[in-house]
């Protein structure tokens, strides 16, 4: 579905942000890309959504393929258009506009008019994953809460009908109870609708419970991969990202000597 | 005050503030698009005037192209202007992206003075008195109002005819941007272009609209005033009276822009009713002096979008 091959990135001519990552989405699956702040996962979305350019941002090195067709080159609208929608980080939606018509900015690139039966029909469906969202579709999307934002910014991405979504931290600043709860309706939208997924993520143990395979990036390279269920089992991932000691229990600060396998990875 | 004058005067000035309204309509189309206060508005509204006054054929040296009937006349116009106005986003505005706002707000101050240059070479500096208007000075309507001067309203028919048509027009550009998919896209691109690229808007295409939409209402704004004052080169200074218009409403404010306008209409023509000539005399300021007022109480305007923030 979604190739990577060894891009490099370049901020303003000079910051290499990132150093040849490499990575693959296979159709139908959610791949979940991990890592602590700025080690260069919003900056692996942006350069494939083609949002980079209007940040300064290059790709100078390597190939992004869909389905064989090289994107690299294209205008973020037309990636858009080939399928791949994305869910923004922080939510960012039109605050001033409602739900619905928040939800229907997502297929305003396809020829359909707004109330046409295919588009009611799509409506129903992201109601369908999101019951709330139904009951509050005339209110201002800018006073919802933080999690019912998340929906109408998940819902905004499913509209576009996507055959690729691109998900930019979709915990981020929700209450735990929350997370849990928009995690799993992730997973359902990728079962019963069949749409691939690459989840960009910091809290790598919801991710990991819901995706297929994982990449874990440090300043700007990946470190590791694998399927979710081996990562999971991984001593590196348990100390620095699910905060366990190898014998599964919550470890104490006072233990973490982790700049010695840290070290391994950065070499 | 003359008391007698102010039933007259309210129906007079509600009437003008119509046109007023469809004209700071335009400038909040182009403000909420791309954040630009468009200066050259009120030249646009200027050159729609002048355009329709020269494909009506009211040339008077005789060396006319064209002699079509006013509807026609403006419907060339309004083609016209939105010609222009794609090539003003084209040409003029899109080399500027990434600019600083302000430098964009001044260069649409040098575009103001180059359409003026321009229609004082293509026209002529004179007014034209000689406006196609369907109207003559002495077509009024009379309405019996008790209380009122002579137990009467007076209105103009040209003056009633415009209001109508601002009328019209505006509720067609509100339903447009309400309900239909290119009006949606607008009001998302107004309010984040990056997220609205993201969502697989095409911005640029947006921009050139908003430009094209707006040279059309100008030109349709212009047509109006010129049916009540004439066409000339001075029409252009109507945007010193839609400017209080639009502030007072909220400048991201369609309702806003039409309420601005009837107030700004309404409260030039009361001050005209007053038996103080020295009041009746600062009739231009009165907007102003309002503006200031509201703008004390509430900041954003009447209709201003608050800043939505979560905390």
């Amino acid at each position: 579905m979604l190739k990577v091959n060894n891009i490099e990135v370049v901020y303003s001519d000079v910051i290499l942000v990132l150093r040849g990552v490499s990575l693959s989405v296979e159709s139908g699956q959610i791949v979940a890309l991990l890592g602590a702040n700025g080690a260069g996962k919003t900056t692996t979305l942006k350069a494939i959504t083609g949002l980079l350019r209007t940040q300064q941002g290059k790709v100078t090195r390597g190939s992004i393929e869909l389905e064989g067709r090289r994107i690299d080159r294209l205008s973020p609208d037309g990636i858009v258009r080939l399928g791949v929608a994305q869910v923004f980080e922080a939510r960012r939606l039109f605050s001033h506009l409602t739900v619905e018509e928040n939800l229907l900015t997502g297929m305003l690139f396809r020829p359909e008019s707004l109330r046409s039966p295919a588009v009611r029909n799509d409506l129903e469906q992201v109601y369908h994953f999101f019951p709330r969202l139904k009951d509050l579709r005339r209110r201002t999307a800018g006073y919802l809460s933080g999690g019912e934002q998340q929906m109408v910014a998940i819902g905004r991405a499913l509209m576009a009908r996507p055959r690729l979504m691109l998900l930019d931290e979709p915990s981020l600043g929700l209450a735990p109870l929350l997370v849990q709860e928009i995690f799993e309706i992730i997973q359902r939208i990728n079962a019963e609708s069949g749409v691939s997924m690459l989840l960009v993520e910091q809290n790598a143990a919801v991710a990991l419970q819901i995706a297929h395979h994982a990449y874990v990036m440090e300043t700007g390279r990946i470190v590791l991969d694998g399927p979710a269920g081996q990562l999971m089992e991984n001593a590196d991932i348990k100390e620095f990202y699910l905060g366990l000691t190898q014998l599964g229990e919550r470890k104490s600060y006072r233990d973490v000597k982790h700049y010695r396998r840290r070290k391994r990875w950065l070499g | 005050m003359n008391w007698p004058l102010v039933p007259q005067q309210v129906m007079t000035g509600i009437l003008n503030g119509g046109t007023i309204a469809l004209i700071a309509l335009g400038i909040v189309l182009i403000f909420k698009a791309s954040e630009v206060y468009n200066f050259a508005h009120g030249h646009l509204v200027m050159l729609g005037a002048f355009l329709t006054w020269w494909f009506a054929g009211a040339e008077e040296r005789g060396g006319e192209l064209f002699n079509l009937p006013l509807w026609a006349a403006t419907l060339a116009a309004v083609a016209m202007a939105m010609l222009l106005g794609l090539a003003i986003e084209r040409f003029i505005l899109r080399p500027m992206t990434g600019q600083p706002v302000l430098a964009i707000i001044l260069v649409t101050l040098g575009l103001a003075q180059f359409i003026e240059g321009g229609a004082s070479i293509l026209f002529g500096a004179q007014p034209k008195s000689n406006f196609p208007t369907p109207f003559s000075p002495s077509d009024v309507i009379r309405i019996p109002f008790p209380g009122a001067f002579n137990d009467t309203i007076i209105l103009k028919q040209s003056l009633v005819a415009s209001f109508l048509v601002a009328a019209v027009a505006s509720a067609l550009f509100i339903l447009f941007f309400q309900y239909t998919k290119t009006g949606l896209a607008m009001r998302a691109t107004a309010e984040n272009h990056d997220v609205a690229q993201g969502v697989g808007i095409r911005v640029s295409r947006i921009f050139a609209l908003s430009w094209a939409i707006a040279g059309v209402i100008a030109t349709v704004g212009g047509v109006l005033l010129a049916t009540v004052t004439g066409v000339s080169l001075n029409m252009a200074t109507v945007v010193l009276i839609a400017f209080p218009a639009v502030l007072l409403g909220g400048l991201e404010s369609f309702a806003g822009a039409i309420v601005g306008g009837l107030i700004v209409g309404l409260s030039q023509a009361l001050v005209q009713a007053s038996r103080n000539i020295e009041v009746r005399n600062s009739a231009e300021i009165v907007p102003y002096i309002l503006l200031l007022i509201i703008l004390i109480v509430r900041p954003e305007g009447l209709f201003g979008q608050k800043r939505i923030e979560r905390i």
